[in-house]
């Protein structure tokens, strides 16, 4: 059967099961369990939806634009604000001194003297870090007043590794700590020493995990407004939690968390964990509002987003283990580097602990050393991300369990047939702590290689090479952690430090069940949706519990932190909707329920346990004729509260708070149950590498998950396709790719490249349930897991397609390519240098900075000429193009106004521009640098006049280097707008020496096809 | 078209949905921002302002377009067709239904363009097949359903026969 030929099973299944949705819990048994179509797509699909920036705004409210860093590093000198707030529409330019006056730097996780503000105070960081805020009349004009804030900056060396961080020489992020590696913590549980000494094999492998981002399409949205009357602040944002930085957020803006009202829209655009990272602009936009003494509004675009919101981290991962000659794994040894990014902004180091518990994943592996490091980098700060911390993991560790098949000659999937968790050892703790609370691991691998054709896909890939094409099969076997313990992240310090900070654990949720005076049921939770359908699962679990129809659940999720029921961890993170939200929903339900119970046993004359409620109905279970209607009971609390019996209260509204037994504090020894379940996944797939341009193609996936009991399979279908889809994109496309001087390189989704309908294939998925004793459905997480398999389930089948020990993420045509058939030979060297040619570095060379190209071209005038135009100051500004001013500001040396775009960026540079090294008529230096709010560039150029019997032949070598937005958004185009410039430069010469004269290789008067498309990309006019 | 003061904001005047609709705008402002913050019409949405996600994607004079890479005053005297005007009555139309079926849709930003782009494309290619239905939807990103639902949801309503390799 085909992937989709399954799928469309699964459709025609549920278009059966469609039909369910009006009935009454137990009139076809209950509404748990079954494929119900959303409540939310109704006004989703016709344009209803309220998202962040579709709501109103107060009058007057001022709309923000955020100018910020275009250096990864560097000292922050001065700013000037002048020329921006003499533009009409313009109320306030707020710099680091706001941040400084009204708010406090954020809380860090971490033992570490490390400052964050919401706006750079005196130095930058990162490319993108926010600098200055412009607070306009609308948005066009913010956006252009970015241009006038004049910013002095002095660069510094940017670290942009994790080796180049723990280099000590490398240039400090926070002089304060003394050290890029901000914290190290290392743990040991069992001997993993004694056993690897020991062992007969030892299999090493170090990896590396790319920085990436699910990128939800809605960015982030604040709308703030400041009460100073109450020194509150009231904000609206598409904030996700979790609301353990509620806390963090409040202490920065200098109030208690009661005086920081947070609200989120009815609709969010998605947030795949990234949402949380909004939480800086909410301390930013408050400032704002306060400092401007009005309303303000920001809308962030999709260039801020790539560029600066938020990351996966990067991890480097030195993995060992001690294996038995079956392969049996005896101690594991992990040495985990965290790239956290230029500030450890809360939750993290979050990532790294977040599985902490699961650290040997789905294995029986007794003996565990760990070593972890948590590193700064002169990058966007890192954050939430669906499948947190869990892709970073498992790729070095299933990447290790292929690698010690291969170097013990045994089978992948018997090495982890031989070390999965047997199912007699459940609930099984982890050396780390962690209690993998059910499932039968073996078993449900048996059954995925049974029901997924496993056996099919090998003979298809015997067939396949024996055709001599490249074709592999991976496999994976993680665990899938949810509910997080809040208290997991005190694992990063020590005893010691925990004993002082007080105890931290649990994973409160909460739920409201209330009815209204017309009998009408509704239901409130802190979970903040993001997409998902938690309105549709709610309905289907109080329905049942109250007998009710679906559709006589009202589910409100917009949330209110003034007046909702919520603790640290509400929010949606952490996979904690299906197993802890909506059981705890489930037992305020009950709760309720359980009280009208007991008033309707006195008007039905029976005891309260034999109440029962079905059909809308209120009845005793030995006689249904006699019932009551459930709205007429409900609603009597409202009504008549004055005839309830004696002792008995209302039942009006119920409130539970949850929180799951088995979370725990870290203990002395560092032992850590770090989620409440552990789903378990098993993915296997084919894939086939094209050994011409390294294009890999998913032939067949199959993934099997056992996560609980499932609450609405449509939705939990929808959750797995949906990580999956992402993680084909962290497998084969995604990076957030720097240069190493900084530059970001990923700044539009023409770079940062998103699967579209062409590239991800539809999966077969499988299910087993077996039930969490932890929560109150018996449910676990299903939404991350395939962010954690499924990247390194297809990099193992690409390393057994090439047959390689060493594959790296993302698997892009050109990477995999260079495996296949070596690195590409540099482009040879022309020997006709006429037209003019430029060659860009790949960003990834050792100095990493940017351009560098020569080339000649012919001026119909002697030496002589030339010389005299290139030194007068007046043909000079003529000749640079888009100069609009150049004065001199010394011998040889000028300040220049210079307006240039590349792709769709703009820029007005201040530009230096000096010659130097003057050799007349026969060679100069020509220097120039320049910056604005887009980006800085800086450049040398050696020009030298070569006389010839027809004028001149100016012969030009250059390097360039352009960072900033610019570079983030353009860098695909730098190449021909550096070729365009330069030839515009000559063009200009050529005319003001009397020409015309043509460069070489275009027939005269004819546009080029590069000269049109540029044309057409906005670079020429 | 003609020259135009960029200083000054310029009435425009589109047909929305059937109904004749005057707001102002400065030249350089987009299509999206003018259909959203000038006339109120939010159910187009903004994802990238760059060209490539297609959130954006209403019908202009029947033709499906990206917002964000139109200028408001570029629609002026044009017929401008978004997903409000997709079931004027308050009953869906069947694409929007199917979609409701098989949870082709999550956060929901990107469906309304998704949708405009289908009520175009559908007319032109009533049944497409798998393979070209996808590289049509290749126009437009979703973070959320990996497109499995989007696709079963216009193979149902198309009724066409899917085109799969057997594995």
């Amino acid at each position: 059967m085909t992937a989709l030929k399954a799928a469309q099973e699964t459709a025609r299944d549920r278009d059966r099961a469609a039909g369910h949705s009006a009935a009454h819990a137990g009139d076809r048994g209950p509404l748990v369990g079954q494929p119900i179509p959303r409540i939310e797509d109704a006004a989703l699909l016709t344009g209803a939806g309220r998202y962040g920036d579709d709501l109103p705004v107060k009058p007057g409210t001022l709309h923000a634009a955020i100018l910020r860093s275009p250096h990864a590093h560097a000292e922050l000198l001065g700013i000037d604000p002048s020329a921006a707030l003499a533009l009409p529409g313009v109320a306030a330019v707020v710099t680091g001194a706001e941040a400084r006056r009204f708010a406090s730097p954020f809380l860090v996780g971490v033992k570490a003297p490390m400052e964050h503000w919401c706006l750079a105070v005196d130095r930058v960081r990162y490319l993108g870090e926010p600098v200055a805020v412009v607070l306009a009349e609308d948005r066009y004009l913010a956006e252009d007043a970015l241009d006038r804030v004049a910013v002095r900056y002095r660069p510094l060396a940017a670290v942009m590794s994790v080796e180049q961080a723990a280099d000590p020489a490398s240039e400090l992020l926070h002089p304060t700590v003394g050290s890029n590696i901000v914290n190290t913590r290392s743990f040991t549980y069992g001997e993993p020493g004694r056993v690897l000494a020991a062992a007969e094999h030892r299999v090493a492998l170090t990896v590396h995990y790319p920085r990436n981002s699910c990128t939800p399409m809605e960015c982030f949205v604040v709308l703030a407004d400041y009460d100073p009357a109450e020194d509150s602040y009231e904000v609206l944002s598409n904030f996700s939690g979790p609301f353990a930085v509620h806390p963090v957020m409040a202490r920065a803006l200098n109030v208690p968390g009661s005086r920081l009202r947070l609200r989120s829209p009815p609709h969010s655009g998605g947030s795949f964990g990234n949402k949380q990272a909004v939480f800086p602009y909410i301390v930013l936009m408050g400032v704002c509002a306060r400092a401007a003494g009005r309303p303000v509004k920001w809308v962030e675009d999709r260039l801020e987003h790539l560029m600066a919101a938020t990351s996966a981290t990067g991890r480097r991962v030195d993995l060992e283990a001690a294996v038995a000659p079956d392969g049996k794994v005896l101690a594991l040894s992990l040495r985990q580097t965290e790239d956290c990014g230029a500030y450890l902004r809360a939750p993290e180091p979050a990532s790294l602990y977040r599985n902490h518990g699961n650290l040997t994943g789905a294995y029986c592996i007794p003996h565990l050393a760990v070593v972890n490091r948590i590193a700064v980098t002169n990058k966007t700060p890192s954050g939430l991300n669906r499948g947190f911390g869990g892709g970073q993991l498992y790729f070095g560790l299933e990447r290790l369990m292929d690698r010690i098949a291969r170097t013990l000659g045994l089978d992948p999937l018997d090495v982890i047939r031989r070390n999965l968790v047997p199912a007699s050892a459940m609930p099984y703790t982890t050396a780390s702590g962690g209690l993998l609370d059910s499932g039968d691991f073996p078993a449900t691998l048996e059954e995925a290689v049974e029901r997924g054709g496993l056996a099919a896909l090998r003979a298809r890939r015997d067939a396949a090479r024996a055709e001599g094409r490249l074709y592999g099969i991976g496999y994976a076997a993680v665990v899938e952690p949810s509910i997080s313990n809040m208290g997991y992240i005190t694992t990063v310090l020590t005893a010691e430090e925990r004993r002082k900070a007080g105890p931290k654990n649990g994973a409160q949720a909460s739920a409201t069940v209330a009815v209204d005076p017309t009998g009408g049921v509704s239901v409130s939770v802190a979970s903040v949706p993001q997409g998902q359908g938690h309105r549709t699962v709610l309905a289907q679990v109080v329905a049942d519990v109250l007998g009710l129809r679906f559709e006589d659940i009202r589910v409100v999720t917009d949330f209110d932190t003034a007046k909702d029921a919520w603790s640290i961890a509400a929010g949606n993170y952490s996979s904690r909707f299906a197993g802890a939200v909506a059981g705890t929903a489930h037992l305020a339900a009950t709760k309720l329920r359980d009280r009208l119970a007991r008033l309707a046993a006195g008007q039905l004359n029976a005891p309260a346990g034999e109440i029962r409620f079905a059909g809308g109905k209120v009845f005793a279970a030995g006689n249904p004729e006699n019932a009551l209607s459930f709205s007429r009971l409900a609603a009597a609390g409202h009504w008549a509260p004055g005839t309830l019996p004696d002792g008995q209260e209302a039942a009006l509204r119920e409130t539970v708070f949850w929180t799951p037994e088995p979370l725990k504090a870290p203990t002395d020894g560092d032992h850590i149950n770090s989620s409440a379940c552990y789903g378990f996944i098993f993915d296997f797939c084919g894939v086939e590498v094209d050994r011409v341009t390294g294009q890999v193609r998913i032939d067949r996936y199959v993934t099997m998950h056992d996560a609980g009991r499932i609450l609405n399979p449509l939705l939990m279908e929808g959750q797995i396709l949906g990580g999956f889809s992402q993680a084909v994109g962290v497998a084969l496309y995604e990076e957030y790719a720097y240069g190493a001087d900084g530059r970001f390189l990923s700044g539009t989704f023409a770079d940062y490249l998103v699967p579209t309908a062409v590239e991800v294939p539809v999966p077969v998925i499988l299910h087993r349930e077996s039930p969490s004793p932890v929560t109150p459905l018996g449910a676990k997480g299903a939404g991350e897991g395939n962010n954690m398999s499924t990247p390194v389930c297809i990099a193992n089948a690409v390393a057994d397609a090439l047959g390689v020990d060493t594959v790296s993420l993302p698997l892009t045509p050109s990477r995999v390519a260079a495996v296949i058939h070596g690195a590409e030979p540099p482009r040879p060297a022309g020997a006709a240098v006429q037209a003019p040619r430029v060659s860009a570095l790949p960003a990834t060379t050792p100095d990493g900075r940017g351009m560098k190209g020569e080339g000649s071209r012919a001026v119909p005038v002697p030496p002589e000429q030339v010389w005299a135009i290139l030194l007068d100051p007046k043909e000079l500004a003529a000749l640079l193009p888009g100069c609009e001013a150049l004065q001199l500001a010394g011998p040889n040396t000028y300040r220049a106004e210079v307006v240039v775009g590349i792709g769709p960026v703009r820029g007005r540079y201040t530009a230096e521009v000096a010659l130097s090294d003057l050799d007349p008529p026969n060679a100069l230096t020509l220097t120039g640098s320049g910056s604005s709010a887009l980006g800085t560039g800086r450049g040398t150029g050696r020009v030298r006049l070569e006389r010839t019997a027809e004028g001149t032949l100016v012969h030009y070598a250059y390097t360039a280097e352009v960072g900033g937005k610019v570079a983030a958004v353009g860098g695909r185009m730098l190449d021909s707008a550096a070729r365009l410039l330069i030839g515009q430069f000559f063009d200009r010469l050529i005319g003001r020496a009397g020409g015309p004269a043509t460069p070489a290789g275009r027939p005269r008067g004819q546009p080029g096809l590069l000269d049109r498309l540029l044309r057409l990309l906005g670079i020429r006019r | 078209m003609p020259i135009m003061n960029a200083d000054t904001r310029h009435p425009v005047t589109i047909t929305l949905n059937g109904r004749s609709r005057t707001g102002h705008a400065h030249p350089r402002m987009l299509l999206s921002d003018f259909l959203r913050h000038e006339l109120g019409a939010h159910g187009t949405r903004v994802g990238c302002e760059h060209g490539v996600c297609g959130a954006c994607t209403v019908r202009i004079d029947g033709v499906a377009q990206r917002t964000c890479l139109t200028l408001a005053v570029q629609a002026d005297g044009r017929r401008v067709d978004t997903v409000e005007g997709l079931a004027p009555e308050g009953r869906m139309t069947a694409l929007q239904e199917a979609f409701r079926r098989h949870h082709a849709l999550q956060c929901g930003f990107c469906t309304a363009g998704i949708l405009m782009s289908l009520s175009d494309y559908l007319e032109r290619v009533p049944r497409p097949t798998e393979g070209e239905l996808r590289d049509m939807l290749s126009g437009h990103l979703c973070r959320c359903t990996g497109y499995a639902g989007i696709v079963r949801a216009v193979m149902d309503v198309t009724g066409a026969s899917t085109e799969v390799a057997d594995v």
